[in-house]
């Protein structure tokens, strides 16, 4: 088990390839086909191309404030270890990964343009969605893991939050009632070192946030997080482990955000440029293309050729997005409960007949 | 007098009030560093340094009740919750522990705090950046609950809760934080004297002092502008829309008194039942969801002492029975001018 040969609380670390993209432990390699490779690169690719689309569609003032996932793509491995019935219980920089369980693109920017219809996924692929109250969401993922056991279920449930989000009392409740209930889920901190302006040592005494996971009673792990040979065999052995019923796993994953905290954030205010591009050093995205082309599996020209997919794919969505009418008055009450209640019924009629005289008055 | 935003009006009090005031500390997250994400708190912990403007742990109950046990202990805590649809966790402590510690032992704990956030809707933001639940505070006793709506007044009221002996929860309008410069009675030359710090003790200190020295009285209403045929009651960004709608309404030759209650706990109730005597009838503005806001509370003090002077039923214009749509149907929600022209309208019908 990896768990048992990386120990938090002595600060170790898995690590299966190096910042230049090298394997360094052969023997902890996990199994993924070059295809497995070719997607889960397309997925980054992606993830980091739409991500920058948005950035600019935000400047034009196209789409709200957003969470980039820029720098924290090899999220996408991750999912990559899960199986079709697994559930995820994402934050708000999550959208590289969501792309892998079949959330559409068009959604990611149909939620940060304002509609709500962005968060309907596929039923089958199991993502909730977006959840803003950081930390709150880790509950979540323990009560649809605690169902699936109940249930006679095989699937797991995986959930992700950041740094900032183990501070708060509920990610401490979600860790316990994982542990003493034994479900089958996984917690995995994507450690970006920042809560906004707050540094990873303000946030947490501990010297790992691994190391937590031992006083709730379950297994915990560190691991280079812009590593997707780490982040998939963790991911994999804690999904693995999970399904046999031996309960809870926690990763952290060491990773780091390139850009601002969201789009109206100004990182340079409180952190140093030198340490941003220490970690750039460090892409998770570059070190897979250079691993994939020392093999010999990846080339120029299919860089070229995925770029220009990628470019492609992210133009439609964006237009389809943008095609998309505004939520009609039925829509936001219609969908507060199960059935209209007599109160809403009432004032959704009051809306419409404002909104009826509003046109009137502006033809006059 | 100086010409500011409520955001700026907000971060002067702050360093006025911390530099008249070693006891008063500010913690929150991202306070420190950042100057918080509006930037409220900016350039305080250069000032004050990292013990008295503290970057916490994120986490809500944390911040909350820890300020608890400073107020307790001698200080005043000043707690910035980002928004205030985070406020939620803590509300544990708000509720259980900081509205209860005076009555709890009989006035020999109390909790001098307060708990600034941004507040109510309108900045076309993500899910829960929004909320406007103040009914959820109002509704809990032994909690104040204060709603400036102009910078003058965020100055004031700000410098007031952080002296109130009691909580105070300070709710700023989100969308007002920067909309306008106005005008707070503070001295221009203030900005060079609060730089001066506590050092300043040759004699200087009560002209320091004198300079920025401004207070509005918790529980006060404003009349924001007087009228004959309607009263019209509202507090925080609402309070703008009121004056766009009595626009409207002055094209007809109906002219409303608008007040803004600038603080909803305590309510300044003669305020209201003075203007009512008055003008004979009343809408109450709430960006709130309808059911059980503070409308429902102020229609029902009226209609209790008012009924001899009611010329036509009060009315409320409010928000609706449903979570806050996200930026595209925004719109839908709150009470815009229109909406408050059509209510004063119909009770100018009867
Ligand atoms: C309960 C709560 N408090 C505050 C916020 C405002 N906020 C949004 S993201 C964030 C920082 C989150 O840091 P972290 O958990 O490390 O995730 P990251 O943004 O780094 O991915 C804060 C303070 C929030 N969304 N929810
Ligand atoms: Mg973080």
């Amino acid at each position: 088990m990896l768990y048992e040969q990386f120990n938090p609380l002595r600060e170790q670390q898995l690590q299966v390839m190096d910042k230049d993209g090298r394997v360094i432990r052969k023997d902890l390699m996990p199994k993924l086909s070059n295809d497995d490779l070719k997607k889960i690169y397309y997925y980054m690719v992606l993830g980091r191309a739409a991500d920058q689309k948005a950035m600019n569609l935000q400047r034009q003032g196209r789409i709200g404030t957003f969470a980039p996932v820029y720098g924290q793509e090899a999220q996408v491995a991750s999912a990559y270890a899960l199986q079709q019935g697994d559930w995820v219980v994402p934050a708000f920089r999550e959208h590289a990964l969501a792309l892998v369980r079949g959330m559409p693109l068009k959604n990611f920017y149909l939620y940060y343009m304002g509609h709500e219809t962005g968060s309907v996924v596929p039923k089958d692929a199991r993502i909730l969605p977006v959840s803003v109250p950081v930390g709150s969401h880790p509950l979540h993922a323990v009560g649809i893991a605690w169902a699936s056991k109940i249930r006679k279920e095989k699937n797991v449930a995986i959930t992700y939050f950041g740094d900032g989000a183990t501070s708060e009392g509920e990610f401490h409740e979600a860790m316990n009632f994982a542990g003493v209930l034994k479900v089958p889920v996984i917690f995995y901190c994507q450690n970006n070192q920042w809560a906004i302006s707050v540094p990873r040592k303000i946030q947490t005494a501990s010297r790992t946030i691994a190391q937590k996971a031992v006083a709730y009673g379950m297994p915990g792990i560190q691991i280079d997080g812009n590593d997707i040979f780490a982040v998939y065999a963790a991911t994999k052995e804690a999904v693995d482990r999970a399904r046999r019923g031996e309960g809870p796993y926690f990763i952290e994953a060491v990773t780091y955000r390139f850009g601002p905290h969201t789009t109206a954030d100004d990182p340079t205010k409180y952190r140093d440029e030198k340490e941003v591009e220490f970690w750039k050093q460090r892409c998770p995205v570059m070190r897979l293309k250079k691993y994939m082309t020392n093999l010999g599996i990846w080339d120029d020209s299919q860089e070229k050729k995925l770029l220009e997919a990628v470019d492609k794919e992210i133009e439609t969505a964006v237009a389809d997005a943008e095609k998309t009418p505004i939520a009609t008055v039925d829509e936001i009450f219609d969908n507060t409960f199960a059935q209209l209640t007599p109160q809403l019924a009432e004032q959704k009629a009051y809306l419409k007949k404002v909104m009826e005289e509003k046109k009137t008055r502006t033809q006059k | 007098m100086v010409k500011i935003t409520i955001l700026e009006a907000i971060n002067k009090a702050l360093n006025y009030e911390m530099n008249r005031d070693s006891s008063v500390v500010v913690l929150g997250e991202d306070v420190g560093k950042e100057g918080g994400v509006f930037r409220a708190t900016e350039g305080l912990q250069q000032k004050y340094g990292a013990e008295r403007v503290v970057d916490t742990p994120l986490a809500e109950a944390g911040i909350v009740g820890s300020a608890i046990g400073m107020a307790i202990n001698g200080l005043k805590p000043v707690c910035e919750i980002q928004f205030f649809g985070f406020i939620y966790p803590a509300i544990n402590q708000i509720i259980n522990h900081a509205s209860r510690m005076r009555t709890r032992s009989r006035g020999l704990y109390t909790c001098p705090l307060v708990i600034r956030t941004p507040y109510g809707i309108g900045i076309k933001a993500l899910e829960h950046h929004s909320e406007s639940t103040e009914a959820y505070f109002i509704h809990t006793p032994g909690l104040k609950v204060v709603i400036p709506s102009t910078a003058a007044d965020a100055y004031g009221l700000l410098l007031s809760a952080i002296r109130d002996p009691d909580p105070v929860l300070f709710l700023e309008p989100t969308k007002l934080y920067r909309a306008f410069k106005e005008e707070v009675p503070i001295d221009e030359g203030d900005k060079k004297a609060l730089d001066k710090k506590e050092s300043d003790k040759s004699g200087n200190i009560t002209k320091t002092v004198k300079a920025g020295e401004y207070t509005v009285p918790i529980g006060k209403a404003r009349i924001v502008q007087e009228g004959m045929d309607c009263t019209l009651i509202s507090w925080g960004a609402m309070v703008k829309e009121c004056e766009k709608a009595a626009e409207l309404l002055a094209k007809e030759e109906i002219f409303p008194e608008i007040i803004d209650l600038r603080t909803v706990s305590p309510m300044d109730k003669e305020a209201i039942l003075a203007s009512v005597k008055k003008t004979g009838r009343a809408v109450i503005v709430q960006e709130a969801p309808r059911t059980l806001g503070l409308s429902s509370e102020i229609s029902s003090i009226i209609t209790e002492n008012s009924m001899a002077d009611l010329q036509a039923p009060v009315i409320r214009v409010t928000s609706f029975d449903i979570i806050p749509p996200l930026p595209k149907a925004e719109h839908y929600y709150a009470p815009d001018p229109y909406r408050i022209y059509r209510g004063v309208k119909k009770v100018l019908s009867y």
